[in-house]
């Protein structure tokens, strides 16, 4: 199997407390990872130094078997090569279309950097039929992202990242405040990815919805890594004691 | 269709009922194409400056310090005009003012991260100062700029036509494409909706917002270039009465004051009730004094109609 990312002792402190402590690991394609841990575990640190947003002090990060220079690594390079986020947030604009969301700073233009509207209209519609699923009478990609449901918000960024091809889409906290109903959808859309190729980070808090849909669950504490499990070595139980006594691993 | 223009077409209803409010009234006045002539040559002053403010009032900014740039800029204009005669040199110096003003409110609001009402109620005293000791506190005149070939050019008229009103829809139509038809003005829709979204899409947001400022620099000068030529002189009191009307015209016409939304058509629509507001009263018999009072009330109309018909603010 291909390597699609790949840590060696990531390292990065802030005020000369290190939140990031020799993180490696190395993430496959088609497969689906999460990674566990407490508050302060440093894991919207990682997902940071993964985006783009923090640039680590040290280590090494392969993508696709290209070294990244980390000092130099920033959100537009993570997209150039084929990593998108997706935060807890939605990072959509709620009162501006669903297309113009799609497409926010990858819009389709002509040589000017005028929008091809229609276009736009009618590629968003063939993710919110097709990926999404969404078959509703009044739906459209000129509607405003507010009328669609927190887990449908969700579903679209995620989309969103399948539409631009994106080799590793990190999901940060995607169900965190969501109805029940909402998170079966995100976690469906999730599944999803694997039916296109994709690879994925999941950082969540609850371990079901980890289990649920990932392979491999790494665990983290204090930035440093106590445990890289596979699936089929471990019950969800043992996994959430696991997880209770990380201290003593 | 309606559901998505409701607002542009319960404003296009209230412009309407104005006017044939002052029709009924004032046939005289009102079924004459003079009044109408009058209102296209002193309404694009308004419009100009409440189009140029709407992308910062929809990206979540603010400038208050526009007539100052207006009255700066201005004098730029008339001293360089009395001194060397040379129109392109007068326009080219005033602009360049306008963006230098522009600039350093950008400056003060995105790089030292000051708020926008903050610092251009700062630099709005600012660049007044500036105007009120370098001229002296002295008006100019120049009356032979009437004869140039910039007058004919930016203010005419053109067959009774003023040539402003033409300028006018000329930059409207242009903003409009910008604004949602082009990736810049996305970012400027994006940012008034969620600046934190904008950046984690890898755009570049200070450098958005530091162009919407230095593009209002610009149009207050140009503003004030058309306001120098229709009038043939300059006071340093330049731009004063323009502040209250241009937020008014742009809150009529559904300017979300929360950013994120609003519309090119809108402010115009509301430029255009306010011009005609004032002279319609006049002619109707009523006393100055009630101008302010109807515009009070035709203000909170409309932001009240916003907010019922978008749903949005604070729901508490």
């Amino acid at each position: 199997m291909q390597k699609v990312l790949e840590l060696k002792n990531i390292t990065k402190s802030f005020n000369k407390m290190k939140v990031l402590n020799n993180i490696s690991f190395s993430l496959y394609s088609n497969e689906i990872i999460a990674i566990l841990g407490d508050n302060g575990a440093g894991k919207s640190t990682l997902i940071k130094t993964l985006s783009g947003l923090v640039h680590a002090d040290s280590g090494e990060m392969l993508v696709n078997s290209k070294k990244i220079d980390i000092k130099k690594y920033s959100i537009s390079q993570a997209r150039e090569n084929g990593i998108e986020t997706v935060y807890q947030d939605n990072s959509l604009g709620l009162e501006q279309e669903i297309h113009r969301n799609i497409f926010l700073g990858r819009e389709i233009t002509n040589i000017f950097g005028f929008i091809d509207i229609n276009k736009q209209k009618i590629e968003s519609m063939k993710l919110l039929k097709g990926f999404l699923g969404l078959k509703g009478l009044g739906l459209s990609s000129s509607s405003q992202v507010s009328s669609l449901s927190g887990g449908e918000r969700q579903g679209l960024v995620i989309a969103r990242a399948v539409y631009f091809d994106a080799k590793l889409v990190i999901l940060d906290e995607p169900t965190r405040s969501l109805a029940i109903k909402e998170v079966k959808k995100v976690l469906d859309f999730i599944k999803e990815l694997k039916n296109h190729n994709k690879s994925a980070i999941f950082i969540t808090h609850n371990i079901l919805h980890a289990y649920e849909v990932c392979s491999r669950f790494i665990l983290i504490d204090r930035g440093e890594i106590k445990a890289d499990i596979n699936k089929s070595d471990i019950s969800v139980q043992d996994l959430q004691n696991k997880l209770i006594n990380i201290e003593s691993l | 269709m309606f559901e998505k223009f409701k607002y542009q077409f319960s404003i296009f209803i209230v412009l309407c009922f104005t006017i044939s409010t002052f029709i009924i009234l004032v046939p005289e006045v009102f079924l004459k194409s003079n009044i109408y002539i009058s209102y296209l040559s002193i309404i694009p002053f308004t419009a100009f400056l409440a189009l140029s403010l709407t992308p910062l009032i929809i990206a979540k900014e603010i400038d208050l310090s526009f007539p100052s740039i207006m009255a700066l800029s201005g004098f730029v204009f008339s001293q360089t005009y009395i001194s060397f005669e040379n129109t392109a040199l007068s326009v080219f110096l005033c602009l360049l003012v306008g963006c230098l003003a522009g600039l350093f409110n950008a400056f003060i609001i995105v790089k030292l991260k000051v708020p926008s009402i903050i610092a251009t109620i700062g630099s709005q005293f600012l660049f007044r100062g500036l105007t009120m000791i370098l001229s002296d506190g002295r008006a100019l005149s120049f009356i032979d700029i009437k004869d140039t070939f910039l007058n004919d050019l930016l203010v005419g008229p053109w067959f009774f036509f003023p040539a402003q009103a033409f300028w006018l829809i000329v930059f409207a139509v242009f903003l409009y494409f910008i604004l949602f038809r082009h990736k810049f003005g996305n970012s400027i829709l994006f940012i008034g909706s969620d600046i934190k979204t904008c950046k984690m899409m890898g755009i570049n947001t200070n450098k958005v917002r530091m162009f919407l400022f230095v593009q209002m620099g610009f149009i207050s000068a140009l503003c004030s270039i058309f306001l120098c030529l229709e009038m043939g002189s300059w006071w340093p009191s330049n731009g004063e009465g323009y502040l209250l009307l241009v937020f008014a015209s742009i809150f009529i016409g559904g300017t979300s004051v929360f950013g994120g939304s609003g519309t090119i058509f809108g402010t115009l629509i509301g430029a255009i009730i306010i011009g005609i507001i004032e002279s319609g009263i006049i002619a109707v018999g009523l006393d100055g004094f009630y101008t302010r009072f109807v515009y009070g009330v035709i203000i909170l109309i409309a932001v009240c109609t916003h907010s019922k018909l978008l749903k949005k603010g604070n729901d508490d």
